[in-house]
C-alpha cells in the first residue's frame, strides 16, 4: 500500500447539527494512517462553509489536506476524479456515506467508475497480502456483512474501499496539530448537482421498531422477539396530534399486556 | 586551636554545600520562564515557613517537634560556629559563654536527632523512603553528639586532651559533610530547595500572606502570542521536564519524600498505579540528563516495578517506557489531598494537569471513554452528546422559570450535567421543591446552560474548556441576578474560581450554604428531625478546593441528625473517585476508590452517608451492598422540612 488517497467529508452531529469530522471518514483516515503509506493524499471537496471542521482531521496527525473549493450545491464527483487522476493512488479510502450534503453512498461507486477501479464496500481491515504466492501489491481485506458476519477478500490493482462503522475506531483529534496543519484550497470547476437540489431535506430518524412481548419459547426466540424489528405490522402515524399519538401508545401498551 | 579547627571545618563544608546547591540549580533553572516577585517572595519567606509550613507539619506533633529541634538546633549551631569564625580574631571567640550557648543548642539538636532515630528505626512508618534517608539519624547524631562533647568540654575550660577533641571535631565534620552532601541528592536538599520554593512559589496566593487558598487552574494561552508573528505556535502543556516553569521544577526538587501525600492519596489507597510521592520523584530524577528511577527507595506506584523507568530533561515524560506510565497520569482524581498534606507546598495537581494538557492537546492521547466524551462535548456542549433541551426533561412538570438574556432574578439555579442522570434528577427535584417551599425567587438558564467545562479542563482539554467558559460567561453576563446557586461543587469551583480569568465574577453559592441560610432565617422549618446516625462525605471540590466544610455540617445538625465523623473528613477528607475525569479514564487497580471510601463510612457505624455532590452520589451509590444508605443532603432536608397537609 504505497500510495493512498482518503476522501474526507464534513460531518454533522445528529443531535446538535454542528459541523464535525464525519464518523466513518475519520475511521477511513485512521485506517490510512495505520497503513503508513509512502504517500497519503487527503482530499475534501465542497463549498468553503464549515471548512474549519476539516481541522478535526488534521488533529489526527495529518499534516496537510487539499480542499477542492466548490460552489454551493456543486457535484463533487467530477473534480474529485480529476484530482485523483493526477495522483494515481493505488487505494482510495472513504467512509461508507457522508453525514450530510453531497457525499452520498453512491459517491465511491461513481469515483471508482471514473478511475476505472474496483469498489470494495464496508471494509473493516486492510493489510498487505501475507499468502506466500500472492501477487505483489495485492491486499488482504476483511469486509463486514450484515449480522456481524465477516468475509475475507484479496484485492489486486487499484481499488476504492469504503469503511464500515465497525472498523477500528478513529483516534482522537488533538487541538495542537489541528491548528498547525495546513488546509490547501484548490479552486475547482464543477457542475451543479440538480438531483440533490431537487430533494427534500429532513433530519434522519431511526426506523421505529415494533416491540412484541412473547412469552414462552426458547431463550433465543424471546431474544429475537425482543430485538428484531418487524416491519409491515402495526400502525404508522405521520405527524399525529399529541392526543392521537398518546392514544396509540396507550392502546399498544394495553394490547401487549403492559397495562391493565 | 579547637575553635579555629571547628570553624574552618564548618565553613569549608558550608562552602561545598553552597557550591553543590548552585550546581544543582542548573537543573531547575532550565525550565520555562515564570513571572515571580523575587523580592516580595524572599521577604515573605520566613512568615510562610513559620505559619504555612508549620500548619501542615504540626498536624503530626511528634514530627513538628523533632523538626523544630533538629532544624533549629542545626541552624543555631551553624550560625554560632560561623560567628565564632568571623570573630576568631577577637578575644571572646573562645569565651566560655559562647561555648555554653553552643552546647545548649547542640543538646536540643541531639534530642531531636534521637527522635528522628526513634522514628526511622523503631516506628518505621511505611511511607518513609529508605536509601539515602536511612543514614540521616546517624549523621545527625554524629554531628550533634560529638560537637556537644567538645562544646561542653570547652565551656568547662578544656580538660579533654586536644587530640581527642580534634578527632571529635573531625567526626562531626564528616557527619556534617554527609548532611550537606544531602543538599545534592539527599535529605538536606529539601532545606535549600524548600526555602527557595516558598519564596518563588507558583501560587503565592495560597499562603497566609495571600488569600490563604488558591486552587483554580491557570488558563493556558492558546492563541499564539502577538509578537510571535509568523512563528509556528508552540506546543501546549508539558512534554519534557524542561517544559515546566522553572519554579515548578524547583518545587519538585523540594520534595523530602515524607510520604504524606502517599498516605492521603485515594488512588494509592485503592491500588491504582499512582503514588504521588513517586510521581514527584519521577519528575525530580527526570531533570537529570540520563535519568532512571533505580535509586528510588520508597513505595512504588502500586502494581508497577521500580527501576525500569528511563528519561531525561529533554525526553518525553509520559509513555509506557518513559519516566511516567500513562496509567499513572490518568489515575489521578485531582482531589488535592496530596497538596493539602504536602509540607513542601508542592502542587501535584498542577503538574498532573500540565502533563495531561500535552497528552490531550498535542497527542490526542486521552484514554478510552474520555476521548469519546470530549468529542461529544465539542459537538453538543454536554458530555453525553444529548440535546441541551433534554437537560430539563426531569422538570417537565415543575415549570421552572427561565431567565432570558436581559432578564433578572434573585437566584440563578445552575443544575449542571447531573441533570441528565436519573439519580441526580431526584436530588435536583428535592432542591427545587425546597426553593419553592422557602419562597426563593429563582430561575434557570434553560437551553443556554452549557457544560461548565470542569471535566474537560481536568482531562487537559483546555481548548474545549475555554470555548465553553467564554460562552457561559457571555450568557451569564447578559443576565442580572444576585447569586448563582448550584448543587455541584465542580460547577461551583469552576464558576467561582476559574471563570474570573474569562471575565465572569459573580457570587456563587453551594446549595448546602443556601439551605442552611433558609433554615436559619426561618424560611424553612424543620418539622421532622431525621434522628438517624449520619456521616458526611466532604466533596473535594467543596472542602479542599473552596474551604466550605462548616455549612453542610451545620445544615445536618439543623435537621437533627446524629452526626458522626469519619477519620478522614473536612479538609482532610478522602475522595470518592469521581473527580478529574477518573471515572472516564477508568484505570483499573486492586479496588475501586469508592469502595475504599465506603469502608471509611462503615467504620463510623452510621446508617447513612450524606453527600453534597452529584459525582459523590453516583460513585458511592455504585458500591455494592449491603452498605450504608447514600442520600443527597437536599433529599434529607426535604424530608425533614415536610409540612403536614
Ligand atoms: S490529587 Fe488526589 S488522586 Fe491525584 S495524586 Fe493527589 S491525592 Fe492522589
Ligand atoms: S510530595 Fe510533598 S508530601 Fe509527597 S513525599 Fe514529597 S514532600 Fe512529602
Amino acid at each position: 500500500m504505497l500510495d493512498v488517497a482518503v476522501l474526507l467529508s464534513i460531518g454533522r452531529h445528529p443531535v446538535s447539527g454542528r459541523a464535525r469530522r464525519a464518523a466513518t471518514d475519520a475511521q477511513a483516515l485512521e485506517m490510512a494512517l495505520a497503513l503508513r503509506p509512502r504517500r497519503l493524499t487527503a482530499i475534501h471537496a465542497g463549498p468553503p462553509t464549515d471548512g474549519e471542521a476539516l481541522r478535526a482531521y488534521l488533529g489526527m496527525g495529518l499534516e496537510r489536506l487539499t480542499h477542492l473549493v466548490l460552489s454551493e450545491g456543486a457535484d463533487p464527483v467530477e473534480p474529485l476524479i480529476a484530482h485523483l487522476r493526477q495522483f494515481d493512488p493505488s487505494l482510495v479510502l472513504t467512509g461508507r456515506q457522508a453525514e450530510d450534503g453531497e457525499g452520498s453512498g453512491m459517491l465511491p461507486y461513481l469515483i471508482a467508475r471514473g478511475l476505472d477501479a474496483a469498489v470494495v464496500p464496508d471494509v473493516v481491515r486492510i493489510g498487505p497480502a501475507d499468502a506466500p504466492n500472492s501477487i505483489p501489491g495485492a491486499a488482504d481485506l476483511v469486509q463486514a456483512l450484515p449480522r456481524g458476519q465477516r468475509r475475507a477478500l484479496t484485492a489486486t490493482g487499484r481499488f476504492v474501499a469504503t469503511i464500515h462503522p465497525s472498523a477500528p475506531p478513529a483516534r482522537a483529534s488533538a487541538y495542537g496539530p489541528a491548528r498547525r496543519g495546513v488546509i490547501e484550497p484548490v479552486a475547482a470547476q464543477a457542475t451543479a448537482d440538480l438531483f440533490l437540489s431537487d430533494c427534500e431535506h429532513r433530519p434522519w430518524r431511526p426506523k421505529p421498531k415494533l416491540m412484541r412481548v412473547k412469552r414462552g419459547g426458547s431463550a433465543l426466540d424471546r431474544l429475537k422477539a425482543a430485538t428484531e424489528s418487524k416491519s409491515g405490522k402495526g400502525q404508522l402515524l405521520v405527524n399525529p396530534t399529541a392526543e392521537a399519538g398518546a392514544l396509540a401508545i396507550y392502546d399498544s401498551l394495553v394490547e401487549q399486556g403492559m397495562l391493565p | 586551636m579547637i575553635a579555629t579547627a571547628l570553624t574552618t571545618v564548618v565553613l569549608a563544608v558550608l562552602a561545598i554545600g553552597a557550591a553543590l546547591a548552585a550546581w544543582q540549580s542548573r537543573r531547575w533553572l532550565a525550565g520555562r520562564p515564570a513571572a515571580v516577585g523575587v523580592v516580595a517572595g524572599l521577604r515573605a519567606l520566613p512568615g510562610r515557613y513559620l505559619v504555612d509550613v508549620h500548619h501542615v507539619v504540626g498536624r503530626t506533633p511528634f514530627n513538628a517537634r523533632f523538626h523544630a529541634l533538629v532544624a533549629g538546633g542545626f541552624l543555631a549551631a551553624v550560625v554560632l560556629l560561623v560567628a565564632m569564625g568571623v570573630a576568631i580574631a577577637g578575644s571572646w571567640a573562645g569565651s566560655r559563654i559562647v561555648w555554653l550557648l553552643l552546647a545548649v543548642v547542640l543538646a536540643a539538636m541531639l534530642a531531636g536527632a534521637l527522635m528522628v532515630r526513634h522514628r526511622r528505626r523503631v516506628l518505621r512508618p511505611r511511607e518513609l523512603s529508605q536509601g539515602r534517608f536511612a543514614r540521616l539519624p546517624l549523621s545527625l547524631l554524629g554531628f550533634s553528639g560529638c560537637l556537644l562533647v567538645v562544646a561542653l568540654d570547652q565551656s568547662l575550660g578544656g580538660v579533654m586532651p586536644e587530640a581527642l577533641a580534634l578527632i571529635l571535631v573531625a567526626i562531626a565534620g564528616l557527619a556534617m559533610a554527609d548532611l550537606v552532601w544531602g543538599v545534592w541528592k539527599g535529605p538536606l536538599k529539601h532545606a535549600v530547595h524548600g526555602a527557595l520554593h516558598l519564596a518563588f512559589h507558583p501560587r503565592p496566593a495560597r499562603f497566609h500572606d495571600g488569600r490563604g487558598r488558591d486552587t483554580g487552574l491557570k488558563p493556558l494561552p492558546l492563541a499564539p502570542s502577538e509578537d510571535a508573528g509568523t512563528v509556528e505556535p508552540g506546543t501546549l502543556g508539558v512534554e519534557r521536564p524542561v517544559d515546566f516553569a522553572w519554579n515548578r521544577l524547583l518545587g519538585f526538587d523540594a520534595c523530602v519524600q515524607c510520604g504524606r501525600c502517599e498516605t492521603a492519596c485515594p488512588a494509592y489507597a485503592a491500588g491504582l498505579p499512582l503514588n504521588p510521592k513517586k510521581l514527584v520523584q519521577d519528575l525530580v530524577v527526570a531533570m537529570d540528563a540520563e535519568a532512571s528511577d533505580a535509586a528510588y527507595a520508597g513505595n512504588p506506584h502500586p502494581g508497577r516495578s521500580v527501576g525500569k523507568a528511563h528519561g531525561g530533561a529533554a525526553l518525553p515524560l509520559i509513555g509506557p517506557d518513559a519516566m511516567i506510565h500513562p496509567d499513572t497520569l490518568w489515575s489521578c482524581t485531582t482531589c488535592r489531598a496530596c497538596v493539602q498534606e504536602c509540607p513542601m507546598m508542592i502542587e501535584h495537581v498542577d503538574a498532573v494537569v500540565d502533563l495531561r494538557r500535552f497528552q490531550t492537546l498535542e497527542l490526542g492521547a486521552t484514554p478510552g471513554k474520555a476521548a469519546v466524551m470530549l468529542e461529544e462535548l465539542r459537538a453538543t456542549d454536554n458530555p453525553g452528546g444529548r440535546a441541551l433541551s433534554r437537560r430539563w426533561d426531569w422538570a417537565a412538570d415543575l415549570s421552572l422559570p427561565r431567565l432570558p438574556a436581559g432578564g433578572s432574578c434573585d437566584t440563578l439555579l445552575w443544575v449542571g450535567d447531573g441533570a441528565f442522570d436519573l439519580r441526580v434528577q431526584r436530588s435536583l427535584r428535592a432542591l427545587v421543591v425546597l426553593l419553592r417551599r422557602a419562597g426563593v425567587d429563582f430561575a434557570v438558564l434553560g437551553d443556554d446552560e452549557l457544560d461548565c467545562g470542569d471535566v474537560a479542563r481536568r482531562l487537559g482539554d483546555e481548548a474545549t474548556f475555554q470555548s465553553l467558559a467564554t460562552r457561559n460567561v457571555a450568557t451569564l453576563n447578559a443576565r442580572r441576578f444576585t447569586r448563582i446557586v448550584t448543587a455541584d461543587p465542580h460547577v461551583l469551583h469552576t464558576l467561582r474560581n476559574e471563570y474570573p480569568a474569562f471575565g465572569g465574577s459573580w457570587t456563587v453559592v453551594h446549595h448546602t450554604a443556601l439551605l442552611l441560610e433558609l433554615i436559619t432565617t426561618g424560611a424553612l422549618t424543620v418539622t421532622k428531625p431525621v434522628g438517624r446516625s449520619v456521616t458526611f462525605h466532604d466533596p473535594c471540590y467543596l472542602g479542599r478546593y473552596n474551604g466550605e466544610i462548616e455549612a453542610p455540617r451545620a445544615l445536618l445538625d439543623a435537621i437533627g441528625v446524629e452526626r458522626r465523623e469519619m477519620l478522614r473528613s473536612g479538609l482532610r477528607s478522602s475522595c470518592c473517585g469521581g473527580g478529574g475525569g477518573a471515572p472516564l479514564t477508568d484505570v483499573s487497580g486492586e479496588r475501586r476508590i469508592p469502595d475504599v471510601r465506603m469502608e471509611h463510612v462503615r467504620e463510623t457505624g452510621a446508617s447513612l452517608v450524606a453527600v453534597a455532590c452529584p459525582n459523590c452520589a453516583l460513585m458511592l451509590e455504585g458500591v455494592v451492598g449491603p452498605r450504608p444508605e447514600v442520600a443527597e443532603i437536599a433529599e434529607l432536608v426535604l424530608a425533614a422540612t415536610e409540612t403536614a397537609r
